[in-house]
Protein backbone atom coordinates (compact mmCIF):
# COMPACT_ATOMS: atom_id res chain seq x y z
CA UNK A 1 0.00 0.00 0.00
CA UNK A 2 1.72 3.21 -0.71
CA UNK A 3 1.46 6.47 1.28
CA UNK A 4 -2.01 7.69 -1.36
CA UNK A 5 -3.54 4.94 -0.70
CA UNK A 6 -3.08 4.96 2.89
CA UNK A 7 -4.52 8.42 3.36
CA UNK A 8 -7.47 7.37 1.03
CA UNK A 9 -8.01 4.57 3.29
CA UNK A 10 -7.74 7.01 6.48
CA UNK A 11 -10.19 9.78 4.87
CA UNK A 12 -12.75 7.12 4.60
CA UNK A 13 -12.26 5.97 7.93
CA UNK A 14 -12.77 9.38 8.86
CA UNK A 15 -15.48 10.20 7.01
CA UNK A 16 -17.48 7.30 8.28
CA UNK A 17 -16.81 7.90 11.63
CA UNK A 18 -17.94 11.17 11.41
CA UNK A 19 -21.40 10.20 9.97
CA UNK A 20 -21.63 7.55 12.48
CA UNK A 21 -21.95 10.38 14.81
CA UNK A 22 -24.85 11.19 13.59
CA UNK A 23 -26.41 7.84 13.85
CA UNK A 24 -24.78 8.10 17.14
CA UNK A 25 -26.99 11.22 18.05
CA UNK A 26 -30.22 9.16 17.05
CA UNK A 27 -29.31 6.52 19.33
CA UNK A 28 -28.80 8.14 22.25
CA UNK A 29 -32.94 9.15 22.22
CA UNK A 30 -33.57 5.56 22.11
CA UNK A 31 -30.94 4.62 25.11
CA UNK A 32 -32.08 7.14 27.57
CA UNK A 33 -35.74 6.11 27.42
CA UNK A 34 -35.10 2.29 27.08
CA UNK A 35 -33.01 2.55 30.06
CA UNK A 36 -35.61 4.40 32.27
CA UNK A 37 -38.77 2.87 31.23
CA UNK A 38 -37.80 -0.70 29.49
CA UNK A 39 -39.92 0.93 26.21
CA UNK A 40 -38.00 0.80 22.61
CA UNK A 41 -39.50 4.05 21.41
CA UNK A 42 -40.33 3.75 17.65
CA UNK A 43 -41.19 7.45 17.94
CA UNK A 44 -38.17 9.04 18.35
CA UNK A 45 -37.36 8.79 14.68
CA UNK A 46 -40.49 10.77 14.60
CA UNK A 47 -39.64 13.08 17.35
CA UNK A 48 -36.48 14.00 14.61
CA UNK A 49 -39.24 14.66 12.09
CA UNK A 50 -41.40 16.69 14.33
CA UNK A 51 -38.43 18.87 15.72
CA UNK A 52 -36.89 19.62 12.19
CA UNK A 53 -40.48 20.37 10.89
CA UNK A 54 -41.33 22.92 13.95
CA UNK A 55 -37.88 24.55 13.62
CA UNK A 56 -37.58 24.82 9.79
CA UNK A 57 -41.09 26.24 9.71
CA UNK A 58 -40.64 28.49 11.94
CA UNK A 59 -37.63 30.19 10.15
CA UNK A 60 -39.53 30.07 6.95
CA UNK A 61 -41.97 31.95 9.06
CA UNK A 62 -39.60 34.66 9.87
CA UNK A 63 -38.96 33.85 13.05
CA UNK A 64 -35.41 34.49 14.46
CA UNK A 65 -33.01 31.59 14.64
CA UNK A 66 -32.79 31.73 18.20
CA UNK A 67 -35.62 32.38 18.91
CA UNK A 68 -37.06 29.29 16.87
CA UNK A 69 -34.19 27.01 18.75
CA UNK A 70 -35.95 28.04 21.65
CA UNK A 71 -39.43 27.81 20.84
CA UNK A 72 -38.55 24.19 19.25
CA UNK A 73 -37.26 23.37 22.47
CA UNK A 74 -40.13 24.47 24.17
CA UNK A 75 -42.16 22.27 22.26
CA UNK A 76 -39.84 19.13 22.53
CA UNK A 77 -40.34 19.83 26.04
CA UNK A 78 -43.73 19.73 26.05
CA UNK A 79 -44.05 17.00 23.60
CA UNK A 80 -42.26 14.79 26.09
CA UNK A 81 -44.53 15.69 29.27
CA UNK A 82 -47.55 14.75 27.06
CA UNK A 83 -46.41 11.65 26.23
CA UNK A 84 -45.46 10.76 29.70
CA UNK A 85 -48.65 11.79 30.80
CA UNK A 86 -51.17 10.53 27.93
CA UNK A 87 -49.34 6.94 26.94
CA UNK A 88 -47.17 6.69 29.28
CA UNK A 89 -48.56 6.68 33.02
CA UNK A 90 -51.87 4.26 31.68
CA UNK A 91 -50.03 2.03 30.47
CA UNK A 92 -47.75 1.89 33.56
CA UNK A 93 -46.97 -1.62 34.41
CA UNK A 94 -48.01 -3.50 30.98
CA UNK A 95 -45.35 -5.40 29.42
CA UNK A 96 -42.54 -4.12 26.96
CA UNK A 97 -44.47 -5.30 24.15
CA UNK A 98 -47.56 -3.22 24.51
CA UNK A 99 -45.22 0.05 25.10
CA UNK A 100 -43.70 -1.03 22.14
CA UNK A 101 -46.69 -1.40 20.08
CA UNK A 102 -47.56 1.93 21.64
CA UNK A 103 -44.73 4.09 20.73
CA UNK A 104 -44.86 2.39 17.03
CA UNK A 105 -48.98 3.92 17.29
CA UNK A 106 -47.60 7.03 18.61
CA UNK A 107 -44.97 7.43 15.71
CA UNK A 108 -47.86 7.87 13.45
CA UNK A 109 -49.58 10.48 15.50
CA UNK A 110 -46.75 12.53 15.85
CA UNK A 111 -45.58 12.11 11.93
CA UNK A 112 -48.92 12.65 10.98
CA UNK A 113 -49.31 15.72 13.06
CA UNK A 114 -46.12 16.96 11.94
CA UNK A 115 -47.31 17.21 8.17
CA UNK A 116 -50.81 17.83 9.48
CA UNK A 117 -49.64 21.12 10.97
CA UNK A 118 -46.54 22.10 9.11
CA UNK A 119 -47.38 20.61 5.55
CA UNK A 120 -45.69 17.52 3.10
CA UNK A 121 -43.74 19.85 1.31
CA UNK A 122 -39.40 19.36 1.52
CA UNK A 123 -37.73 21.81 3.12
CA UNK A 124 -34.27 23.21 2.93
CA UNK A 125 -32.96 23.64 5.92
CA UNK A 126 -29.83 25.92 6.48
CA UNK A 127 -27.85 25.62 9.87
CA UNK A 128 -25.37 28.32 8.35
CA UNK A 129 -22.63 25.70 9.03
CA UNK A 130 -20.63 25.49 5.90
CA UNK A 131 -20.21 22.24 4.12
CA UNK A 132 -16.83 22.85 2.19
CA UNK A 133 -14.22 19.82 2.76
CA UNK A 134 -11.12 21.63 4.36
CA UNK A 135 -7.26 19.41 4.07
CA UNK A 136 -5.42 17.87 7.34
CA UNK A 137 -1.96 16.77 5.96
CA UNK A 138 -3.60 15.21 2.65
CA UNK A 139 -6.99 13.79 4.30
CA UNK A 140 -10.14 16.23 3.54
CA UNK A 141 -12.63 16.32 5.83
CA UNK A 142 -16.35 18.09 5.77
CA UNK A 143 -16.47 21.12 7.42
CA UNK A 144 -20.47 20.03 8.52
CA UNK A 145 -19.40 16.99 9.04
CA UNK A 146 -17.17 17.87 11.71
CA UNK A 147 -18.99 20.57 13.44
CA UNK A 148 -21.74 18.03 13.54
CA UNK A 149 -19.36 15.82 15.72
CA UNK A 150 -18.43 18.63 17.94
CA UNK A 151 -21.92 19.16 18.73
CA UNK A 152 -22.79 15.78 19.34
CA UNK A 153 -19.95 15.53 21.79
CA UNK A 154 -21.28 18.79 23.52
CA UNK A 155 -24.58 17.32 23.45
CA UNK A 156 -22.92 14.13 25.10
CA UNK A 157 -20.83 16.17 28.23
CA UNK A 158 -24.78 17.91 28.83
CA UNK A 159 -26.19 14.38 29.35
CA UNK A 160 -23.09 13.07 30.99
CA UNK A 161 -23.10 15.48 33.54
CA UNK A 162 -26.54 16.16 33.72
CA UNK A 163 -27.04 12.18 34.83
CA UNK A 164 -23.54 12.63 37.48
CA UNK A 165 -24.45 16.01 39.29
CA UNK A 166 -28.26 16.81 38.97
CA UNK A 167 -30.96 15.24 41.36
CA UNK A 168 -32.78 13.93 38.50
CA UNK A 169 -30.36 12.42 36.82
CA UNK A 170 -29.31 10.66 39.72
CA UNK A 171 -32.58 9.54 39.69
CA UNK A 172 -32.60 8.68 36.45
CA UNK A 173 -29.68 6.21 36.90
CA UNK A 174 -31.59 4.91 40.52
CA UNK A 175 -34.49 3.73 38.08
CA UNK A 176 -32.32 2.40 35.36
CA UNK A 177 -30.52 0.32 37.63
CA UNK A 178 -33.26 -1.15 39.67
CA UNK A 179 -36.64 0.58 39.24
CA UNK A 180 -38.32 -1.07 42.43
CA UNK A 181 -35.37 0.06 44.53
CA UNK A 182 -36.14 3.26 43.25
CA UNK A 183 -39.98 3.14 43.74
CA UNK A 184 -38.89 2.13 47.52
CA UNK A 185 -37.18 4.77 48.26
CA UNK A 186 -39.36 7.25 47.42
CA UNK A 187 -38.16 8.49 43.83
CA UNK A 188 -41.16 10.08 41.65
CA UNK A 189 -40.94 7.77 38.77
CA UNK A 190 -43.38 9.76 36.82
CA UNK A 191 -41.44 12.59 37.17
CA UNK A 192 -38.44 10.94 36.18
CA UNK A 193 -40.01 9.68 33.09
CA UNK A 194 -41.39 13.00 32.11
CA UNK A 195 -37.61 14.32 32.49
CA UNK A 196 -36.69 11.33 30.33
CA UNK A 197 -38.94 12.30 27.42
CA UNK A 198 -38.29 15.81 27.60
CA UNK A 199 -34.56 15.21 27.47
CA UNK A 200 -35.09 12.43 24.72
CA UNK A 201 -37.23 15.43 22.87
CA UNK A 202 -33.97 17.62 22.90
CA UNK A 203 -31.38 14.95 21.53
CA UNK A 204 -34.27 14.89 18.80
CA UNK A 205 -34.20 17.69 17.78
CA UNK A 206 -30.16 18.32 17.99
CA UNK A 207 -30.78 15.27 15.56
CA UNK A 208 -33.71 16.46 13.47
CA UNK A 209 -31.41 19.75 12.77
CA UNK A 210 -28.26 18.35 11.56
CA UNK A 211 -30.11 15.20 9.40
CA UNK A 212 -32.17 17.58 8.30
CA UNK A 213 -29.24 20.16 7.13
CA UNK A 214 -28.00 16.85 5.12
CA UNK A 215 -30.68 15.33 4.06
CA UNK A 216 -33.37 18.43 3.90
CA UNK A 217 -36.50 18.24 6.28
CA UNK A 218 -39.02 15.73 4.66
CA UNK A 219 -40.87 12.83 6.00
CA UNK A 220 -38.52 10.54 5.33
CA UNK A 221 -36.19 12.09 7.62
CA UNK A 222 -38.51 9.88 10.35
CA UNK A 223 -36.41 6.45 8.66
CA UNK A 224 -32.87 7.73 10.09
CA UNK A 225 -34.37 5.30 12.96
CA UNK A 226 -33.48 2.56 10.42
CA UNK A 227 -29.62 3.51 11.05
CA UNK A 228 -30.13 3.55 14.78
CA UNK A 229 -31.50 0.36 14.91
CA UNK A 230 -28.22 -1.64 14.38
CA UNK A 231 -25.92 0.92 16.20
CA UNK A 232 -28.42 0.08 19.18
CA UNK A 233 -27.93 -3.87 18.17
CA UNK A 234 -24.30 -3.49 18.51
CA UNK A 235 -23.87 -0.86 21.32
CA UNK A 236 -26.52 -1.97 23.50
CA UNK A 237 -30.07 -0.69 24.06
CA UNK A 238 -29.28 0.58 27.95
CA UNK A 239 -25.37 2.28 27.12
CA UNK A 240 -24.97 5.70 26.04
CA UNK A 241 -21.55 5.32 25.65
CA UNK A 242 -22.53 2.42 23.78
CA UNK A 243 -24.38 4.09 21.19
CA UNK A 244 -21.79 6.63 20.81
CA UNK A 245 -18.71 3.75 20.41
CA UNK A 246 -21.34 1.76 17.77
CA UNK A 247 -22.04 5.07 16.06
CA UNK A 248 -18.32 4.93 15.19
CA UNK A 249 -17.89 1.37 14.38
CA UNK A 250 -20.96 1.07 12.14
CA UNK A 251 -20.18 5.09 10.29
CA UNK A 252 -16.58 3.56 9.87
CA UNK A 253 -17.41 0.01 9.37
CA UNK A 254 -20.15 0.97 6.38
CA UNK A 255 -18.29 3.60 4.31
CA UNK A 256 -15.05 0.51 4.26
CA UNK A 257 -16.93 -2.14 3.40
CA UNK A 258 -18.69 0.39 0.71
CA UNK A 259 -15.33 1.34 -0.80
CA UNK A 260 -13.49 -1.71 -0.19
CA UNK A 261 -16.10 -4.92 -0.81
CA UNK A 262 -18.70 -2.66 -3.08
CA UNK A 263 -17.05 -3.52 -6.23
CA UNK A 264 -17.18 -7.07 -5.82
CA UNK A 265 -20.57 -7.11 -4.98
CA UNK A 266 -21.81 -4.47 -7.17
CA UNK A 267 -22.14 -1.67 -4.65
CA UNK A 268 -24.68 0.21 -2.95
CA UNK A 269 -23.64 -2.09 0.08
CA UNK A 270 -23.24 1.11 2.59
CA UNK A 271 -27.56 0.70 2.92
CA UNK A 272 -27.98 -2.63 4.28
CA UNK A 273 -23.92 -3.60 5.47
CA UNK A 274 -24.70 -1.94 9.12
CA UNK A 275 -27.69 -4.89 9.80
CA UNK A 276 -24.86 -7.51 8.89
CA UNK A 277 -22.65 -6.07 11.53
CA UNK A 278 -25.93 -5.70 13.75
CA UNK A 279 -26.33 -9.37 12.72
CA UNK A 280 -22.95 -10.80 13.40
CA UNK A 281 -23.11 -9.31 16.87
CA UNK A 282 -26.41 -10.53 17.62
CA UNK A 283 -25.28 -14.10 17.12
CA UNK A 284 -21.79 -13.86 19.75
CA UNK A 285 -22.85 -11.38 21.51
CA UNK A 286 -26.91 -10.89 22.30
CA UNK A 287 -26.57 -7.93 24.79
CA UNK A 288 -24.17 -5.55 22.28
CA UNK A 289 -20.63 -4.55 22.65
CA UNK A 290 -21.78 -2.30 26.47
CA UNK A 291 -25.30 -3.66 27.38
CA UNK A 292 -26.05 -5.03 30.16
CA UNK A 293 -26.31 -8.66 30.65
CA UNK A 294 -29.57 -10.28 31.34
CA UNK A 295 -29.28 -13.28 33.78
CA UNK A 296 -32.66 -14.52 35.32
CA UNK A 297 -33.63 -16.91 37.77
CA UNK A 298 -36.24 -18.73 37.59
CA UNK B 1 -5.94 16.11 60.79
CA UNK B 2 -7.23 18.70 63.61
CA UNK B 3 -9.91 19.19 61.53
CA UNK B 4 -11.43 15.75 61.52
CA UNK B 5 -10.73 15.78 65.63
CA UNK B 6 -12.43 18.79 66.15
CA UNK B 7 -15.37 17.49 63.85
CA UNK B 8 -15.75 14.51 65.84
CA UNK B 9 -16.76 15.76 69.32
CA UNK B 10 -20.13 17.73 67.63
CA UNK B 11 -21.10 14.10 66.07
CA UNK B 12 -21.55 12.77 69.26
CA UNK B 13 -25.16 13.73 69.47
CA UNK B 14 -26.54 11.61 66.62
CA UNK B 15 -24.82 8.72 68.11
CA UNK B 16 -26.40 9.56 71.52
CA UNK B 17 -30.17 9.58 70.06
CA UNK B 18 -30.05 6.82 68.04
CA UNK B 19 -28.47 4.94 71.41
CA UNK B 20 -31.62 6.69 72.97
CA UNK B 21 -34.06 5.31 70.12
CA UNK B 22 -33.39 2.02 70.63
CA UNK B 23 -33.71 1.67 74.09
CA UNK B 24 -36.66 -0.50 74.81
CA UNK B 25 -39.99 1.05 74.06
CA UNK B 26 -43.12 1.46 76.42
CA UNK B 27 -45.72 -0.82 75.17
CA UNK B 28 -48.15 0.79 73.03
CA UNK B 29 -51.72 0.91 74.21
CA UNK B 30 -54.24 -0.45 72.14
CA UNK B 31 -56.55 2.83 72.10
CA UNK B 32 -53.97 4.38 69.90
CA UNK B 33 -54.72 4.99 66.39
CA UNK B 34 -53.82 2.10 64.12
CA UNK B 35 -50.57 2.35 62.13
CA UNK B 36 -52.80 1.47 59.32
CA UNK B 37 -55.53 0.65 58.31
CA UNK B 38 -57.27 -1.11 55.34
CA UNK B 39 -61.34 -1.18 55.22
CA UNK B 40 -62.76 -2.75 51.95
CA UNK B 41 -60.28 -3.02 49.53
CA UNK B 42 -61.07 -5.12 46.91
CA UNK B 43 -59.15 -5.78 43.40
CA UNK B 44 -59.89 -7.07 40.14
CA UNK B 45 -57.49 -8.07 37.37
CA UNK B 46 -60.48 -8.50 34.48
CA UNK B 47 -62.46 -11.36 35.81
CA UNK B 48 -59.82 -12.79 38.32
CA UNK B 49 -60.98 -11.05 41.36
CA UNK B 50 -57.61 -10.71 43.08
CA UNK B 51 -58.66 -9.10 46.24
CA UNK B 52 -62.38 -8.92 47.97
CA UNK B 53 -63.79 -6.19 50.30
CA UNK B 54 -60.42 -6.95 52.90
CA UNK B 55 -60.13 -5.07 55.70
CA UNK B 56 -57.50 -4.97 58.80
CA UNK B 57 -55.27 -2.91 60.75
CA UNK B 58 -51.88 -2.81 62.51
CA UNK B 59 -51.62 -1.07 65.58
CA UNK B 60 -48.37 0.56 66.34
CA UNK B 61 -45.75 -1.68 67.60
CA UNK B 62 -47.04 -4.55 66.40
CA UNK B 63 -45.89 -7.80 63.69
CA UNK B 64 -48.44 -8.47 61.78
CA UNK B 65 -48.46 -11.63 59.13
CA UNK B 66 -50.53 -11.82 56.10
CA UNK B 67 -50.50 -15.70 55.49
CA UNK B 68 -52.09 -17.99 52.54
CA UNK B 69 -51.47 -20.69 49.94
CA UNK B 70 -50.14 -19.53 46.66
CA UNK B 71 -52.52 -16.96 44.62
CA UNK B 72 -54.40 -16.27 47.81
CA UNK B 73 -53.67 -12.41 47.10
CA UNK B 74 -50.57 -11.53 49.32
CA UNK B 75 -48.48 -9.93 46.61
CA UNK B 76 -51.90 -7.95 45.60
CA UNK B 77 -52.55 -6.27 48.83
CA UNK B 78 -48.78 -5.84 49.46
CA UNK B 79 -48.64 -3.65 46.11
CA UNK B 80 -51.89 -2.26 46.99
CA UNK B 81 -50.71 -0.85 50.44
CA UNK B 82 -47.10 0.48 48.53
CA UNK B 83 -49.23 1.96 45.92
CA UNK B 84 -48.01 -0.21 43.05
CA UNK B 85 -51.52 -1.14 42.60
CA UNK B 86 -54.69 1.09 42.04
CA UNK B 87 -57.56 -1.03 44.59
CA UNK B 88 -60.63 -1.01 42.70
CA UNK B 89 -62.91 0.30 46.00
CA UNK B 90 -61.68 0.42 49.27
CA UNK B 91 -59.70 3.18 51.29
CA UNK B 92 -56.22 3.16 52.79
CA UNK B 93 -55.76 5.43 56.70
CA UNK B 94 -52.19 5.63 56.57
CA UNK B 95 -50.36 7.96 58.89
CA UNK B 96 -53.87 10.11 59.42
CA UNK B 97 -54.46 10.31 55.83
CA UNK B 98 -56.79 8.39 53.89
CA UNK B 99 -56.61 7.12 50.82
CA UNK B 100 -57.72 5.50 47.35
CA UNK B 101 -54.22 5.45 45.85
CA UNK B 102 -51.76 5.73 48.14
CA UNK B 103 -48.97 7.47 45.86
CA UNK B 104 -45.78 5.76 45.40
CA UNK B 105 -43.46 8.74 46.04
CA UNK B 106 -44.68 9.88 49.04
CA UNK B 107 -44.43 6.60 51.36
CA UNK B 108 -41.42 7.03 53.06
CA UNK B 109 -42.62 10.90 53.73
CA UNK B 110 -45.55 8.75 55.38
CA UNK B 111 -42.84 6.73 57.43
CA UNK B 112 -43.79 3.54 55.07
CA UNK B 113 -40.83 1.53 54.08
CA UNK B 114 -40.71 -1.56 52.24
CA UNK B 115 -38.34 -4.75 51.11
CA UNK B 116 -39.08 -6.76 48.33
CA UNK B 117 -39.66 -10.74 47.65
CA UNK B 118 -36.93 -10.81 45.29
CA UNK B 119 -34.15 -7.76 46.51
CA UNK B 120 -34.61 -4.53 44.92
CA UNK B 121 -31.50 -2.90 45.41
CA UNK B 122 -29.07 -0.94 43.28
CA UNK B 123 -26.50 -3.53 42.09
CA UNK B 124 -23.87 -0.28 40.77
CA UNK B 125 -23.03 0.63 44.31
CA UNK B 126 -21.52 -0.87 47.83
CA UNK B 127 -23.65 -1.93 50.64
CA UNK B 128 -23.43 1.41 52.52
CA UNK B 129 -24.34 3.46 49.14
CA UNK B 130 -27.47 1.04 49.25
CA UNK B 131 -27.88 1.77 53.38
CA UNK B 132 -28.15 5.53 52.53
CA UNK B 133 -30.29 5.46 49.43
CA UNK B 134 -33.03 5.25 51.84
CA UNK B 135 -32.65 8.69 52.96
CA UNK B 136 -33.02 9.72 49.70
CA UNK B 137 -36.44 11.33 49.94
CA UNK B 138 -35.61 13.82 52.67
CA UNK B 139 -32.76 15.09 50.81
CA UNK B 140 -32.51 18.79 50.54
CA UNK B 141 -32.44 20.22 47.22
CA UNK B 142 -28.78 21.27 47.27
CA UNK B 143 -27.25 18.29 48.33
CA UNK B 144 -26.07 17.81 44.06
CA UNK B 145 -23.74 20.28 45.43
CA UNK B 146 -21.13 18.42 46.51
CA UNK B 147 -18.85 21.19 48.06
CA UNK B 148 -21.53 22.95 49.92
CA UNK B 149 -20.93 23.17 53.62
CA UNK B 150 -24.52 21.80 53.83
CA UNK B 151 -24.06 19.02 51.70
CA UNK B 152 -20.48 17.42 53.55
CA UNK B 153 -22.22 17.59 57.03
CA UNK B 154 -25.30 16.06 55.51
CA UNK B 155 -22.70 13.69 54.18
CA UNK B 156 -21.32 12.90 57.42
CA UNK B 157 -24.61 12.32 59.48
CA UNK B 158 -25.61 10.10 56.85
CA UNK B 159 -22.48 8.31 56.63
CA UNK B 160 -23.07 7.80 60.86
CA UNK B 161 -26.60 6.44 60.57
CA UNK B 162 -25.62 4.33 57.78
CA UNK B 163 -22.79 3.00 60.35
CA UNK B 164 -25.23 2.53 63.24
CA UNK B 165 -27.57 0.70 61.38
CA UNK B 166 -25.43 -1.84 59.90
CA UNK B 167 -24.04 -2.34 63.30
CA UNK B 168 -27.35 -3.23 64.64
CA UNK B 169 -27.79 -5.35 61.73
CA UNK B 170 -24.26 -6.85 62.07
CA UNK B 171 -23.09 -5.66 58.08
CA UNK B 172 -20.55 -3.37 59.37
CA UNK B 173 -17.86 -5.71 57.95
CA UNK B 174 -19.45 -5.48 54.11
CA UNK B 175 -20.20 -1.72 54.18
CA UNK B 176 -17.66 -0.79 51.37
CA UNK B 177 -18.52 -3.69 49.49
CA UNK B 178 -20.56 -3.55 46.08
CA UNK B 179 -23.99 -5.50 47.22
CA UNK B 180 -24.15 -7.44 43.99
CA UNK B 181 -21.40 -9.74 45.42
CA UNK B 182 -22.89 -10.05 48.72
CA UNK B 183 -24.62 -13.95 49.03
CA UNK B 184 -28.37 -13.71 48.76
CA UNK B 185 -29.27 -13.68 52.70
CA UNK B 186 -26.74 -10.43 53.31
CA UNK B 187 -28.59 -8.84 50.48
CA UNK B 188 -31.55 -9.36 52.10
CA UNK B 189 -30.16 -7.36 55.10
CA UNK B 190 -29.51 -4.57 53.39
CA UNK B 191 -32.57 -4.04 51.95
CA UNK B 192 -34.07 -4.38 55.45
CA UNK B 193 -30.92 -1.85 56.85
CA UNK B 194 -32.06 0.45 53.86
CA UNK B 195 -35.71 0.00 54.95
CA UNK B 196 -35.01 1.03 58.44
CA UNK B 197 -32.47 3.98 57.81
CA UNK B 198 -35.30 7.02 57.62
CA UNK B 199 -36.90 5.63 61.03
CA UNK B 200 -40.01 4.77 59.76
CA UNK B 201 -43.10 3.76 61.36
CA UNK B 202 -44.66 0.99 59.41
CA UNK B 203 -42.14 -1.69 57.85
CA UNK B 204 -43.66 -3.45 55.27
CA UNK B 205 -41.88 -7.07 54.59
CA UNK B 206 -42.45 -9.32 51.52
CA UNK B 207 -41.75 -12.11 52.66
CA UNK B 208 -38.33 -11.65 54.48
CA UNK B 209 -37.25 -15.32 54.41
CA UNK B 210 -37.50 -16.80 50.94
CA UNK B 211 -34.53 -18.00 49.60
CA UNK B 212 -32.77 -17.72 53.08
CA UNK B 213 -31.10 -20.69 54.50
CA UNK B 214 -32.25 -22.49 57.92
CA UNK B 215 -29.35 -20.64 59.94
CA UNK B 216 -30.46 -16.82 57.98
CA UNK B 217 -34.15 -17.42 58.46
CA UNK B 218 -33.00 -17.52 62.06
CA UNK B 219 -31.17 -14.43 62.02
CA UNK B 220 -33.80 -12.82 60.22
CA UNK B 221 -36.65 -13.36 62.70
CA UNK B 222 -34.12 -12.32 65.46
CA UNK B 223 -33.69 -8.92 63.16
CA UNK B 224 -37.12 -8.44 62.99
CA UNK B 225 -37.87 -9.03 66.02
CA UNK B 226 -35.49 -6.69 67.42
CA UNK B 227 -36.42 -3.89 65.30
CA UNK B 228 -39.76 -3.98 66.29
CA UNK B 229 -39.09 -4.16 70.11
CA UNK B 230 -36.06 -1.54 69.83
CA UNK B 231 -37.69 1.14 67.92
CA UNK B 232 -41.18 0.08 68.40
CA UNK B 233 -42.36 0.34 64.96
CA UNK B 234 -45.30 -1.72 63.36
CA UNK B 235 -44.41 -4.82 60.91
CA UNK B 236 -46.64 -6.47 58.46
CA UNK B 237 -44.90 -9.42 57.69
CA UNK B 238 -46.01 -11.33 54.50
CA UNK B 239 -44.68 -14.75 54.87
CA UNK B 240 -44.47 -18.48 53.41
CA UNK B 241 -42.45 -20.03 56.15
CA UNK B 242 -46.08 -20.45 58.82
CA UNK B 243 -43.33 -21.68 61.54
CA UNK B 244 -41.44 -18.59 61.44
CA UNK B 245 -45.33 -16.25 61.37
CA UNK B 246 -46.64 -17.85 64.46
CA UNK B 247 -43.63 -17.20 66.16
CA UNK B 248 -42.73 -14.19 65.37
CA UNK B 249 -46.30 -12.49 64.82
CA UNK B 250 -48.41 -10.65 66.92
CA UNK B 251 -52.13 -11.30 65.11
CA UNK B 252 -52.31 -12.82 61.93
CA UNK B 253 -54.33 -12.35 58.90
CA UNK B 254 -55.36 -15.37 56.48
CA UNK B 255 -56.05 -14.58 52.85
CA UNK B 256 -57.24 -17.27 50.58
CA UNK B 257 -58.82 -16.66 47.40
CA UNK B 258 -58.26 -12.93 48.15
CA UNK B 259 -60.70 -13.02 50.90
CA UNK B 260 -60.21 -12.53 54.54
CA UNK B 261 -61.10 -16.45 56.14
CA UNK B 262 -59.38 -15.77 59.54
CA UNK B 263 -57.98 -12.69 61.39
CA UNK B 264 -56.33 -12.82 65.28
CA UNK B 265 -53.58 -14.44 67.31
CA UNK B 266 -51.17 -16.88 66.39
CA UNK B 267 -52.98 -20.15 68.29
CA UNK B 268 -56.58 -19.10 67.18
CA UNK B 269 -55.29 -19.03 63.61
CA UNK B 270 -53.93 -22.72 64.11
CA UNK B 271 -56.83 -24.09 65.26
CA UNK B 272 -59.30 -22.43 63.26
CA UNK B 273 -60.99 -24.91 60.48
CA UNK B 274 -61.09 -22.61 57.55
CA UNK B 275 -57.60 -22.17 57.77
CA UNK B 276 -56.73 -25.68 57.81
CA UNK B 277 -58.97 -26.30 54.90
CA UNK B 278 -57.47 -23.53 53.13
CA UNK B 279 -53.64 -25.31 53.56
CA UNK B 280 -54.45 -28.72 53.90
CA UNK B 281 -57.54 -29.56 51.53
CA UNK B 282 -61.19 -30.32 52.89
CA UNK B 283 -60.43 -33.53 53.72
CA UNK B 284 -57.59 -32.84 56.17
CA UNK B 285 -60.04 -30.58 58.87
CA UNK B 286 -61.58 -33.23 60.82
CA UNK B 287 -58.39 -35.13 60.78
CA UNK B 288 -56.98 -31.77 62.31
CA UNK B 289 -59.64 -31.52 64.49
CA UNK B 290 -59.68 -34.70 65.62
CA UNK B 291 -55.78 -34.42 66.88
Amino acid sequence: MDWYEFLFVIEVAVGGLLSGVMYSLVAIGFVLIYKTSGVLNFAQGAMVLFAALTFVSLVERGVPFALALVITLLIMGLLGLAIERTVLRPLANRSPMTLFMATLGLAWVIEGGAQLIWGTQVHALDLGISNAPFEIGGIFISNFDLVAAALALALVVVLTSFFRFTRTGLSFRAVADDTFAAIAIGLKLNRIQAAVWTAAGVVALVAGLLWGARLGVQFSLSLVVLKALPVLVLGGFDSVPGAIVAGLIIGASEKLAEVYLGPYVGGGIEGWFAYVVALAVLLIRPQGLFGRKITERF
Amino acid sequence: MTGLALSEPALQPERRSFASRIAPVTPVTASAAPALQLSGISLAFGGIRALKDVSFDVRPGEIRAVIGPNGAGKSSLVNVISGLYRADTGRIVLGGESFAHVPPGRLPGLGVARTFQNLALFPGLSVAENIASGLVFRRPAFAWLPFLPASRREGRATAIRVREIAAFLGLEAHLPRLVSTLPFGLQKQVELARAMIADPRLLLLDEPMAGLTGTEKAAMAAHIRAIRDRLGLSVILIEHDIGVVMGLSDRIVVLDHGEVIADGRPDEVRRDPEVIRAYLGPDAAPLAGAA
